[in-house]
């Protein structure tokens, strides 16, 4: 951790003159902290988008008295936490969507979720809020009474598009396939797509209402459940939170098993993306080789770690099993025989006609699109964003690992294919490293809750990219709240900007390469 | 296509169990049933309600060459009037809640409804609250749980005969 405050700090003081100097908090990891006031908080923003910074997370931590607004951003390795005390009676914030668009969706959630106001924000539709709850009830306030039988989503105020020829395609919540719920509104001309709108908030369940009272544990197992396909991610990051929390240094081997652990999360989803994209695409034999692939994988997973995907490996302070020697020879060998199938699998699929005809041009996300919405992981890194976390802010065990980022510049469906195979092998190298220097030692150390109470910031990339957690506990070391932002979050918008002009066939294509996580953005 | 016909050979035949493992033990029986009650074939329409994805992972496991669930003549199908049985995961969020119905509605009869999954047999981590119904048999009548979190493979697979079974 840096022990001088960031430029980006520094930068920012010397526009709003009278905020106070950067905080290093060693519960915020590598990021620093901000105290403003609220009505700087638009000013501070534009600034921010000025240094070239992204946002990287913005919560209402609705665990403190009076509450805070929190907005985390980052520029490359740097990361800067501003917090600004709302009011009691009216809680308030300006909105941060003028510098930064995807802060829009992010507002509209928490305003039906918390009822702060977001003044200035241009779009003051119902986001997550559905059906479920009234306009003037906000479940992290009070607990809205269930109806008997909650209705559709039927009267969503969609944007209207006019013209002749345009026509309006509803798709969802339930899709043709086995999917996630969400609803796409298309506007084309023919087979053309002119615009899509996303609706989500389908799959809401309640996860920061439901974390309230929980003691480490139960956040733990919650935690791991917030989107199934990332439960190392969203489990580190909110055991990093409460670790941070306390300041407790966890064991050397804990770090390197959970590392570990989240790259085989990574290699067993990209595995079944790269199989998923060639499937959408009708190309049934590179479906069934990598989905094999991925079996076999998950095999391994529940044979050595207990569990397929990986549920419930992690715990506060430690991991819930050790790995003997043998496993770490089953492994070795095991990531061998990957390398060696994917070589011949990798060649077929990234130079075969038909296949290159449907990816390559196909759903492309312009840097600049992907810069303004601070898009992360594969999607990012297809359209230019040189981002990883591992990287650019390395926390044990990446901190002594060189991590090899790839990136293109294309933006389509095949860039972000790409990006996963190249992905594989980085993770394959890093798991050998990993496995060759484990550490000896406990894989597990005592935490306690901070005394007092307290709150701590996680933050793990994820194999859908950089994953963050926010975490506040009681004097008796409950949660009061717990704030994930998946890098869905970011990743969403995405997909309206890079399908227009794309025809509806290829949505579907499209829509995998991005995999955006519905219930970890709809919590 | 040279390179893909030598992967394929090279990778000969995947699909699991040809005597005496219990997929196959299980797959021959799922296979009866349904011939008897079926004619051969199920067809299946999957609802997410509010799960986390970790079913649907493993439902998509399902069809990898280790299972080939088509083998047995179960598939899953796009329309809900196509379908005769629903299979829901998740908890039942409420925002979920109207297009599950919904589906259910449009199904022709026997209409055999599978809760697969911890969250869909009783609420799991999720249970009740002001998103979520909870499980599914408090939206729908369920004839065949199949708990786990989530179930593998090999227990959905074991699912689909206690569903054929308990219908017969």
């Amino acid at each position: 951790m840096s022990a001088t405050p960031s430029s980006l700090a520094e930068a920012l003081r010397g526009v709003l003159a009278h905020a106070a100097a950067a905080r290093i908090d060693a519960r915020l990891g590598p990021a620093q902290a901000l105290d403003l006031a609220a009505p700087d908080w638009t000013r501070a923003g534009a600034a921010l988008a000025q240094l070239g910074a992204r946002l990287a997370g913005l919560w209402v931590d609705h665990g403190t008295q009076p509450w805070q607004g929190l907005a985390l951003f980052a520029r490359g390795g740097e990361y800067l936490l501003l917090r600004a005390a709302l009011d009691a009676a009216a809680p308030a914030l300006p909105t941060l969507s003028a510098h930064y668009p995807a802060a829009e969706r992010i507002e509209r959630g928490w305003r039906d979720l918390t009822g702060v106001r977001f003044d200035g924000l241009g779009d003051t539709r119902r986001w997550l809020r559905h059906g479920a709850w009234n306009e003037c009830e906000f479940p992290l306030r009070a607990t809205p009474a269930p109806g008997v039988r909650t209705p559709g989503d039927t009267d969503y105020p969609f944007t209207q598009v006019h013209g002749d020829a345009v026509h309006t395609v509803p798709v969802g919540p339930i899709h043709a396939g086995t999917i996630e719920p969400g609803h796409f509104r298309f506007a084309t001309v023919g087979e053309q797509a002119l615009q899509l709108e996303i609706r989500l908030g389908y799959v809401h369940r309640g996860v920061q209402v439901l974390a309230m009272g929980r003691d480490a544990a139960g956040l733990l197992r919650l935690a791991a459940r917030v989107s199934g396909d990332s439960a190392v991610a969203h489990a580190w990051a909110a055991a990093m939170a409460l670790e941070r929390a306390t300041g407790i240094e966890v064991p050397p081997r804990v770090l390197a098993l959970r590392g570990l652990l989240l790259e085989r999360e990574r290699v067993a989803n990209h595995l079944g993306d790269a199989g998923g994209i060639a499937n959408d695409v009708g190309f049934s034999f590179a479906h069934m080789q990598f989905s094999a692939l991925r079996e076999r994988w998950q095999r391994r997973s529940a044979e050595l770690f207990g569990h397929r995907l990986l549920f419930d490996t992690l715990i506060v302070g430690g991991v819930r099993g050790d790995l003997a020697h043998a496993g770490i020879a089953a492994l070795l060998a095991d990531h061998r025989e990957l390398r060696d199938a994917l070589a011949p699998l990798t060649d077929i699929v990234l130079d075969h006609p038909s296949l290159d005809d449907r990816l390559i041009g196909t759903g492309v996300l312009r840097a600049e699109d992907a810069r303004a919405l601070g898009c992360l992981g594969y999607v990012g890194r297809a359209s230019g964003q040189d981002l990883d976390l591992r990287r650019d802010a390395p926390h044990a065990p990446y901190d002594t690992l060189a991590v090899r980022v790839p990136v293109y510049a294309q933006g389509d469906v095949a860039a972000r294919l790409r990006v996963r195979l190249d992905e594989i092998q980085v993770s394959l190298e890093l798991m050998d490293a990993l496995l060759m220097r484990l550490p000896a030692g406990p894989v597990l150390t005592t935490w306690q809750p901070p005394a007092g109470g307290g709150a701590g910031l996680g933050m793990v990339e994820g194999w859908r990219g950089e994953t963050l957690a926010w975490v506040r506990l009681d004097a008796a070391g409950r949660v009061i709240c717990y704030a994930p932002r998946d890098p869905s979050a970011c990743n969403w918008p995405a997909l309206e900007r890079l399908l227009p002009g794309n025809i509806i066939p290829d949505f579907p294509v499209c829509n995998k390469s991005v995999n955006g996580s519905y219930a970890g953005h709809d919590l | 296509m040279l390179r893909i016909l030598n992967r394929i050979a090279r990778t000969g035949t995947l699909t699991e169990a040809l005597d005496d493992t219990p997929l196959q033990t299980l797959g021959i029986a799922v296979k009866r049933r349904l011939d008897a009650r079926f004619a051969g074939s199920l067809a299946i329409r999957h609802v997410d309600a509010g799960s986390c994805n970790g079913c649907e992972l493993e439902i998509h496991a399902l069809g990898n060459p280790y299972y080939d669930l088509e083998r047995f003549g179960i598939h899953f199908v796009a329309s809900p009037r196509h379908a005769d049985a629903l299979l829901v995961t998740g908890v039942v969020s409420r925002h979920m809640q109207a297009a599950l119905l919904d589906a259910w509605q449009a199904m022709p009869a026997p209409k055999l409804v599978i809760a697969a999954g911890t969250c869909a047999c009783d609420g799991g981590e999720f249970g009740c609250s002001y998103a979520s119904a909870g499980a599914v048999d408090r939206v729908l009548p369920v004839d065949v749980s199949i708990p786990g979190c989530p179930p593998t493979p090999a227990v959905l697979l074991r699912g689909l005969l206690a569903a054929l079974g308990r219908n017969r």
